[in-house]
């Protein structure tokens, strides 16, 4: 419908929607995409699309299937197939996305330029950087990427979820599974209160004399009282945790021995869920566009880095205000940039930024809950309007329809992300 | 015909003082009997109804939406009782004056009653099949309005497709580009006013939901314009 009708348009109209495709590609302004997750995928993908060739999309990615973090807790608690949590880049390529499989290993601000493991370097005209997060090394002593084999995180896509639910598959009867949560800031607010939720559903059917352990250096977490109920209805006694009153924030861990230290007393454990503490992909740092706290700032109504306006940071490697680190927001945010980006470069039209954000979290069969907000530009961050979150108390057909939603959103998502 | 204010009024009054709402304070019943052969075909209510293309009518009042066990509702009318929604007479009266506005995909393929007179009777008649004593206050004490409230000069707002393919693309998060409906509804294809009503009862908490009151609440009547001509022609 879409050639008829520019077929049948006037000269003038037709040339200006043909010329931009038959530009030579290196006439073309050059946008290079950092890191293929929530934010990334869809930034390359709206640029793309809303495009139609006017740009040239270089997407940088190491891994050729994306596994979400999303949903992965469903995964553990044998709610989804760990096969349903991967996604290809093929059709952003068949989009006319480049999509070169490498790690950007430096950024070249004054020659714009990005430069990859495997050698090459790219220019670009605007950079857009969504790498997600990586741990502060040494917060929880004792733990460090060499020992995440014994002592897993399952908090970034890949292999870690499935090692970590094969290790409390292997738990003995009656046996212990320990999570140490990470402090504030970290990404998807819920997310580790969701895994408990999910261990706790595998557990009371293969192992229902085992025990759940939170040590936790956070006073108060996400949807506490959604999930508090939810824990003890569904999973009675099956779950402790220890906060900072009680030494929740004075943790360290010996991988080897498999143990626990909290505020001085030893505990054994038969697996160790360590999510230490959070702070911006490395090569955000790299590039020079992080503050002390580890994250990059950004202004609020393009995401563009304050160290560079020709680079947009999304995502959980952002700091924009009040928006969660979740995977719905670094879509939300990616869409924003790719107006900005593209109306910078080709003078298409921008609209006034909005951006919201819903997650989704499962207690139990059918037991689903959300929260949400919707957030605009403000002077200097990014601000919530208007929020929502479940009820405690809420009856079962609610759950379940939340719980249903949840389904259809990760369909929505993703397919947002990768076309 | 015109709307008969008293007949509001007065019900408002009866609403105030807490006291009991019979089927006389709503409307007209021996009028509503007459009416209710355009339900007939489809309904059945009062002593031994069962379900026949549509739900039995019997206690509608205070019902759940698509709450009678083993039905086949429709996806959009069972996850409408799912969000909580319950048929009380603005809820019924809304309904009633155009299924799909309050219910976007029902499959009741009825469409509406427009005069307020005639929905007001026949929701008189359908009151005295629900509860016994039938005289009980209603659950929800809520006023009769017409929903959700639309100027017939937000209809005829000329929604600009651009702008709300920008717009879109804060729906398509959740809402599929291609109109599947794996959980969350399709939205693609639909007539733009059918959109728009159902955006505005959003908008106005006329339909429960809170994600798409929160969507809603935020967007202005041409941005609503604006989503509606573009998601009506979407092709994916
Ligand atoms: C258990 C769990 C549950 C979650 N549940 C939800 C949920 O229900 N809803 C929700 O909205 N969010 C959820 N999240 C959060 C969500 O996964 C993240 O917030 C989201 O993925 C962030 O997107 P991003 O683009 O910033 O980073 P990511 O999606 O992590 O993407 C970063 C990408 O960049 C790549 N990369 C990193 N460095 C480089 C480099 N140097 N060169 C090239 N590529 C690089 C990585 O390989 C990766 O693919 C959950 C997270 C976890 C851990
Ligand atoms: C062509 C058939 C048809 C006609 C005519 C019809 N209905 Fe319906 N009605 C249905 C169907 C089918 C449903 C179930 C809708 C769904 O699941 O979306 C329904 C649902 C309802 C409900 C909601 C019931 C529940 O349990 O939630 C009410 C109330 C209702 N109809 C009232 C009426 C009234 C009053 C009339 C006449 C003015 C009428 N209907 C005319 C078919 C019809
Ligand atoms: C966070 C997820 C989410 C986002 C974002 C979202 N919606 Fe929805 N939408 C839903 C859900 C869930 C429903 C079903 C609600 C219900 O039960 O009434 C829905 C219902 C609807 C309906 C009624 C569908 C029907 O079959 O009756 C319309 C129309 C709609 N949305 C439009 C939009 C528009 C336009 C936007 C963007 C401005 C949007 N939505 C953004 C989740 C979302």
């Amino acid at each position: 419908m879409d050639l008829n009708r520019r077929l049948f348009l006037g000269a003038a109209t037709a040339a200006a929607t043909l010329t931009a495709p038959m530009l030579r590609a290196q006439d073309r302004p050059k946008v290079v995409v950092i890191g293929g997750g929530a934010g990334g995928a869809t930034a390359a993908h709206y640029i793309a699309k809303d495009s139609e060739g006017a740009i040239d999309v270089t997407l940088v990615e190491p891994s050729r299937t994306y596994h979400t973090c999303f949903f992965s807790n469903l995964y553990l608690g044998g709610f989804v197939p760990a096969e349903s949590l991967g996604h290809s880049y093929g059709k952003l390529a068949g989009m006319g996305v480049n999509v070169v499989h490498d790690w950007a290993v430096g950024v070249d601000r004054d020659a714009k330029t990005v430069t990859l493991a495997g050698g090459g370097q790219l220019p670009y005209d605007k950079l857009i950087i969504s790498p997600g997060i990586d741990f502060v090394e040494g917060s929880v002593p004792g733990w460090s990427l060499a020992t995440q084999t014994m002592m897993p995180h399952a908090y970034k896509g890949g292999t870690q979820a499935e090692l970590l639910k094969a290790q409390i598959a292997a738990m003995p009867e009656g046996g212990t599974y320990a999570m140490v949560a990470p402090p504030n800031p970290y990404r998807c607010p819920p997310g580790p209160y969701e895994r408990i939720s999910m261990v706790a559903h595998h557990l009371t059917q293969s192992n229902p004399t085992a025990k759940i352990l939170i040590v936790d250096p956070k006073e108060k977490f996400s949807k506490q009282g959604l999930f508090e109920e939810g824990w003890a209805k569904h999973y009675g006694g099956m779950i402790d945790r220890i906060g900072p009153d009680f030494g929740g924030d004075v943790v360290e861990v010996r991988p080897g021995e498999m143990e626990i230290v909290i505020d001085g007393e030893v505990e054994k454990v038969d697996v160790a869920n360590v999510i230490p503490a959070m702070k911006a992909g490395r090569i955000a740092e790299l590039a020079g566009l992080t503050n002390d706290a580890g994250w990059a700032p950004v202004t609020p109504d393009t995401m563009q880095s304050r160290e560079d306006a020709d680079i947009h940071v999304l995502g959980d490697a952002s700091q924009q205000g009040d928006m969660p680190k979740s995977g719905f927001s670094a879509n939300s945010q990616a869409k924003v940039a790719a107006m900005a980006v593209r109306g910078e470069l080709t003078g298409s039209k921008v609209f006034p930024a909005r951006y919201s954000n819903t997650c989704w979290s499962l207690i139990a069969t059918d037991d689903g809950v959300k929260v949400g907000a919707s957030y605009q530009p403000t002077d200097d961050k990014i601000s919530k309007v208007d929020g929502f979150i479940s009820q405690t108390g809420e009856d079962a057909a609610l759950r379940k329809a939340t719980y249903e939603e949840s389904l259809g959103w990760y369909q929505g998502i993703t397919s947002d992300m990768f076309g | 015909m015109a709307r008969r204010s008293p007949t509001l009024a007065s019900f408002a009054l009866v609403l105030a003082a807490g006291a009991a709402i019979a089927a006389e304070d709503i409307g007209d019943a021996d009028r509503g009997a007459e009416l209710f052969y355009d339900c007939a075909g489809c309904h059945e209510v009062g002593a031994g109804a069962v379900n026949r293309v549509g739900p039995h009518l019997n206690g509608i009042f205070g019902r759940r939406a698509g709450a009678i066990e083993g039905y086949p509702y429709s996806k959009a009318m069972a996850r409408a009782g799912a969000d909580g929604m319950e048929w009380h007479l603005d809820t019924l009266d809304a309904y009633l004056e155009n299924p799909k506005a309050l219910v976007s995909r029902t499959r009741m393929n009825f469409d509406g009653l427009p005069e307020a007179q005639d929905r007001a009777d026949m929701l008189a008649y359908l009151r005295i099949f629900s509860a016994n004593p039938r005289d009980i206050p209603e659950a929800e004490p809520t006023a009769r309005a017409d929903l959700p409230d639309l100027d017939p000069a937000i209809l005829a707002i000329e929604g600009d497709p651009e702008y709300g393919e920008y717009l879109s693309s804060e729906c398509t998060t959740c809402h599929q580009r291609d109109g599947g409906d794996g959980g969350i509804p399709g939205i693609i294809l639909w007539p733009a006013e059918d959109f728009v009503v159902a955006m505005h009862a959003y908008k106005q908490k006329k339909r429960p939901h809170p994600v798409m009151q929160m969507m809603a609440a935020r967007l202005s009547d041409e941005e609503i314009a604006a989503l509606a001509a573009y998601f009506a022609t979407l092709n994916p």
